[in-house]
Formats: C-alpha cells, structure tokens, sequence
C-alpha cells in the first residue's frame, strides 16, 4: 500500500507520520499560505511550496519553487498538499503525480466532477495515493497535521476517525478528545462524487494499524461508498466501527452542500446505507452527539 | 443545474443529436406562426417546467388540427401544474415547446452520466424506453444495459455496438444500428465537452420511416464547471428556482428550503445535514439546509438570518458552529451585530464548539440579546426544540 506507514519501520501510524515531507501547492495564496504555517506549526515538516513564477520566495521560511519536480528535487518532499482554485486543480494534482509524490492531499473544493474523471483515470496503476478532494486532509496525532482540521481538538488515543464531511468530523473527533478516548489518524476523504482514496482503502489501514482499536466511519447521503464499506468491513473487520450517516432528513434531488450529497433515483439515502451498514456489524447511531459514547461502548471502557 | 427540455434538445441538434423539428413559444401569436411554418401532420405542445411527470399532469397536449394551436397554448401557458416531482404547490408554466409528432414505432432508454464508483461515464440504456427508469431498474433490473467509457480514449465505436446489440437493435430495426452508434458517440461529446452531469433520452424512438429521435431530452450540468459555459449560464431559469435560494446564492450561501419549522444556520455541509438530523430526534422538523461555509462573517450570519426569516414557518432558530479555522467569537460578534440590524422575533439557540468556543459563548451571554447558549449539540437541539413549544 503506497504512503502506509512511512519509510521507518519504527513509526507506526497510517498515511503519514513526523517523517513525512510535505509540499504545499498554491503556498502563496492566502488558503495556502495560511494553513501551511498552521500545519509547521503542528510539528508537520512542510519543506517546500510551489506557486509557478514565484520561485525564490520564502513564507515563513518555507522555500517556494516553480514546479512541484524543481520542490521534489531540492526538498525530498514526498507528500502534497494541494490548495489551487478549482479551475487549475486537476492539473495541479497530474503535476505532483508526475513529478514522483507518492500521497496528494487535495483540499480545494467545487473541482469539475469531469476533471476528476480523467485525473483518476490518470492516476489508475500508478505508485501514488490521491486523498479528497475537497476534504479538511489527514491528520496523525501529535505526529503531522496535513490539512485544514483544527490541530487543538485531537488527542493522542485508539480511534481512527475517516469521513466525507469536515465540520461534522470535528464534531466526532472532539467527542473522543473530550471522553479520554482519543484518535490515531483522521482522514477526510472528501464530499466529492468523484474522489482518490475510498472509505475501504482506509478502512484497510486502520485494521491493520496496531494503534488503532476502534474505527468511526462517517458517511452522509449519496453514492453507494458506505454500502461498499459494509461489505469490507463484514470480510475483513475485526475491529469495531461505529457510524453516524449525515442526511436522514434530506430530500431527495436535492443536493446538500457537498457535490456527491444528493439521493438521487432513491438511491443513496441515509435510511439505506444505515440498515446495510447494521446488518455489516456496524454500531451505527442516529444521533451524531451520541458518537463518542458508542465508541467507548464498543471498547468496554 | 437544470435546462429546459427546448434547451436541452438545441444542445442535442449542435452536437449531432436527432430531434423532431420544435421551437419555444411563450404566446398564442407565436404558437400561431410556428404552426403554419412547422406545416405538420400532428403538433406537440408541451409545457417546459424543470419536473418530470408532465404528461399525466396535462402539461403535453397532442394536435392534428393546426388552427387548434393557439388555444392549446393559451391554455396551457399560466396554469400550474403539479407533478410527482414538483411538489404540492406545482410550478407555472411560463413557456411551451411546439414540435412536430413523431410515428412512434419503438421506445428505447439511453442516458450518460459518471458512474461515483469507478469514476468513468456509464450509457445506460434499455428496451423500457417512455417509462420511469428507477422502475425499470427496480423491477426488471435484467432490462438494463450498462455500458462505461474509458475516459483516457473517450467513446469508441465498440462501446456503441456492445450496447446496439445488447439491446437488440439489429433486429429490431437493422437501418438505425449505425445512427445509433454515432449518436452514443455525439452524446459523450456533448457530456464531456458541457461538463454535463447528466444526459437523458427518454424516449428514444425509433420512426415509421425507420429513423431516430431523441422525443423527449434532459440536461443537468455541473454546477463547479459553469464557469467554463458561459453559453450553458445563459440557460438557467431563475423563475424554475425558489427565491429564497436565489438569495442565498447571491450571499454564497448554500441554503435549501424545507418544509419544518425549526431553522439552522450551520458551517459545514456533513454538520448542517447532521443539525437537521438532531433536529428531528430532538422531535420537530428543519425549516432549511443552511451551510454558511468556512469564512462565516457579520455579513454572511447577518444574511443568514434575513433569509432564515423570511420563511413564514420558521418558530425558532438553531445556530450550530464548530470553530475549526473559524473562531466561535468572531461568530458571536456577527451574530450580536447581525441581531442589530435584522429583527429576531423567533427564539435562538446557539451553540459554539471548537476554537475560542467559551469566549464567545461568554459574549453571547453579555451581550442582552435574547437568546440561549448551549455547549452540545444534543443539549442544544433539545432547547430550541422545547423552546419552540414542542415536545422533545
């Protein structure tokens, strides 16, 4: 699995850990720039950022370069995080791609649903992992904060948190914080209909991560993506799975924020991903400030 | 966003797509014009609204006599109609589509929309065509024909013969195989190059004269590719929206009108939709979907509030923020402004979390507006909820 555990054998996380060399693309816009100084605020090694012409710059000492190869080449960085508008993101994430990083976090949100088709059809067989878009990034606690999430409501514990949603996220992740709990790694893997890396392929990792003893898995309306876990984690699950679907009270056609959130053909309704879900093993719960509660449930605390 | 069937169908003739001859008509004069030069043995007149379910509601009327044309449009233009997917309140009819009748020899089925799970644009098609596919789909699931694209190649023509043959065509009507394949191929030009998010032809018919045409069309496109489409922005219809959305828009907010009583301003979509979800274990129902985004300011909470007020069934309003990048004060300082400038006559609950939660909450507190402050999302729900005089 690309990006799993990092290149020393001591450090056990998934995705990414301290040695992890992160390269933010569109590092001097104001998203970027912001959030890169908050992630090397976190202890995060962001060694380099690209934002073509703008090579030579510095933010906060971070070095700027033209490309995403001249970064990779001057800074060994491995992993990108990708905050370029809409409208040139596709392009942005083929460029790293290309030029060798093995994990693309992608944050930018509204990226054509068309664009997405042809870069995860690009990326199909390669040696990299695409994480989003429009996602808040991956987090390991106390290790790397590689996104948008606000670093101060994690704590180091026993749950791996993935999820389709930001805000809501947050919400889960401090009631685990605030029950003594606590999280290993939290991935967003975004709203999008068209996305890189899936609930099952983290799923995977967290199963297989010995830190992690329980997983919440957060899901919301659309698409058939909590139906395939369903399926996953009854194979190949051992660990518990608590999850809270978004949207049991939203209308059908209609989408609710985020692209990939619409039931549509009365297909992708929260009603149905819970009952398959249930009948997985999962411990799904109706209420979402009832997540933390379940979590400690399932591990007997 | 949605387009009209006429505009739906001019796309179609751009890319290569057969459609009866047809032209938008807004009055009985112009109806009048267009069917003396139309010159056809039988009119169609139908109503374009963005809903489904117009022929059952009476919005299609059928003609052989051209002289009856005018009275059809003056009929049909200004009545609302109600159909399954309108809503009780149904939708005006404002414009009509005149086209000439087709002699309908079969029925097929054909949309093109990206399959979420392997990412790649997928035909449907079936023999089922003039009926809902979802009850084809559900019923006689073995009726549907799947076909994906690979979109490093694009459409070929073996991606047409798999689905010419798989539903039968040859022998069904052998002189429209090659039409058929061609059209697919159109079709996947017209989705890709429009950044469509859906195509739908149903029915697809095969004529008396042995010919193809796309009887009835739909077009949704991609709402984060408009961008690019300054031809498809032209098509939307402001009237086929609901105002208070139109505004919310235009605060770039994303707001989504229901039918409860208990309104939400949230930021975050998954929080939004999961706010909604507690508002209804908490024992009432939302009033909207209301994500104020990452960036909320006084401006964005002040315009909150206008739009949340201006719907007559709200009793209460539910402010639920996670201060992630967003700092709870800043919130608490918008809402305090917001609450000088636009009147709250409905009880408030806010509830802040996350960075600088209880220096807000502390602000909210002090500041004398009427309101209520909560530190969980459960406890909250409960509060707003009672407050609004039902019980949890």
């Amino acid at each position: 699995m690309v990006g799993e555990g990092g290149r020393r054998e001591e450090i056990v996380s998934i995705l990414v850990n301290k040695n992890t060399r992160v390269v933010v693309q569109g590092i001097t816009g104001k998203e970027g720039s912001f959030h890169a100084i908050q992630c090397k605020a976190y202890g995060t090694q962001v060694v380099a950022g690209v934002t073509p012409g703008k090579a030579g710059q510095e933010v906060e000492g971070i070095p700027v370069f033209n490309t995403v190869r001249d970064a990779v080449k001057k800074t060994q960085c491995d992993t990108s995080l990708i905050f370029v508008p809409p409208p040139f993101c596709a392009d942005a994430i083929l460029e790293a791609a290309d030029a060798g990083v093995k994990l693309i976090i992608c944050i930018t949100e509204g990226i054509p649903v068309n664009d997405m088709v042809k870069v995860k059809r690009a990326l199909r067989g390669k040696d990299v992992r695409l994480i989003g878009p429009n996602c808040p990034g991956v987090i390991t606690v106390d290790e790397a904060k590689i996104g948008i999430m606000p670093g101060f409501i994690h704590k180091k514990g026993v749950v791996g948190v993935v999820s389709r949603s930001g805000t809501l996220t947050y919400e889960a992740v401090h009631q685990l914080s605030t029950l003594g709990l606590g999280e290993t790694t939290c991935v967003g893997i975004g709203g999008d209909p068209v996305n890189g890396t899936g609930f099952v392929d983290v799923l995977a990792l967290f199963e297989k991560d010995p830190e992690t003893q329980a997983i919440v898995m957060i899901g919301e309306i659309g698409g058939d993506a909590e139906e395939k876990a369903a399926e996953f984690i009854k194979k190949n699950v051992t660990k518990p799975v608590v999850s809270f679907i978004a949207g049991i009270t939203a209308p059908p056609g209609r989408r609710m924020g985020h692209a990939g959130a619409i039931i549509s053909g009365g297909k992708g309704t929260a009603a149905e991903k819970m009952k398959t879900l249930e009948a997985a093993g999962v411990r799904v719960v109706k209420n979402p400030a009832e997540i933390g509660n379940e979590v400690k449930k399932s591990l007997g605390r | 966003m949605n387009v009209h069937e006429f505009q739906a169908k001019q796309l179609f003739a751009q890319f290569g797509v057969p459609v009866p001859r047809g032209k938008e008509i807004t009055s009985p004069e112009a109806g009048a014009s267009w069917a003396a030069e139309l010159n056809t043995p039988v009119f169609v007149v139908k109503a374009q609204i963005h809903a489904g379910g117009r022929g059952k509601a009476g919005g299609v009327k059928i003609t052989k006599d051209k002289a009856a044309v005018p009275g059809l449009v003056k009929e049909l233009l200004g009545k609302t109609l109600i159909t399954h997917q309108t809503g009780p309140k149904g939708r005006e009819v404002r414009r009509l589509l005149i086209e000439e009748g087709a002699a309908i020899v079969k029925e097929l089925y054909v949309s093109l929309l990206v399959d979420r799970d392997s990412g790649w644009p997928v035909f449907i098609a079936s023999t089922e065509g003039g009926m809902e596919i979802e009850e084809v789909a559900a019923h006689r699931p073995e009726k549907i024909i799947r076909e994906a694209v690979d979109p490093a190649v694009g459409f070929q023509p073996y991606n047409g013969r798999n689905v010419a043959f798989a539903l039968g065509l040859p022998a069904m009507e052998p002189a429209v195989v090659n039409p058929f394949i061609q059209m697919l191929g159109n079709l996947y030009r017209l989705f890709m190059e429009k950044n469509a998010a859906m195509v739908e032809i149903n029915p697809l018919v095969i004529t008396g004269d042995k010919k193809l045409i796309a009887l009835d069309g739909k077009v949704s496109f991609d709402d984060n590719a408009l961008f690019r489409h300054a031809d498809v922005q032209q098509m939307r219809d402001l009237n086929e929206e609901d105002p208070l959305e139109i505004e919310a828009g235009e605060s770039n907010l994303n707001y989504i009108k229901l039918d409860g009583n208990i309104a939400c301003m949230v930021n975050g979509a998954g929080l939004a939709m999961a706010t909604m979800d507690v508002i209804k274990l908490a024992g009432s129902e939302p009033a909207n979907f209301l994500d104020v985004g990452g960036g909320a300011t006084k401006e964005t909470v002040a315009a909150g509030f206008r739009i949340l007020l201006k719907d007559p069934n709200v009793k209460g309003i539910f402010i639920n923020i996670f201060g992630g990048i967003v700092r709870c004060e800043r919130i608490a300082h918008g809402v305090i402004e917001a609450a000088k400038e636009v009147k709250i006559n409905v009880p408030l609950v806010v509830r802040l979390q996350g960075t600088n939660a209880d220096e807000g909450r502390k602000l909210l507190a002090e500041s004398g507006l009427k309101l209520e402050v909560a530190n969980d999302l459960w406890e909250a729900a409960q509060k707003i909820v009672k407050l609004t005089g039902k019980a949890a």
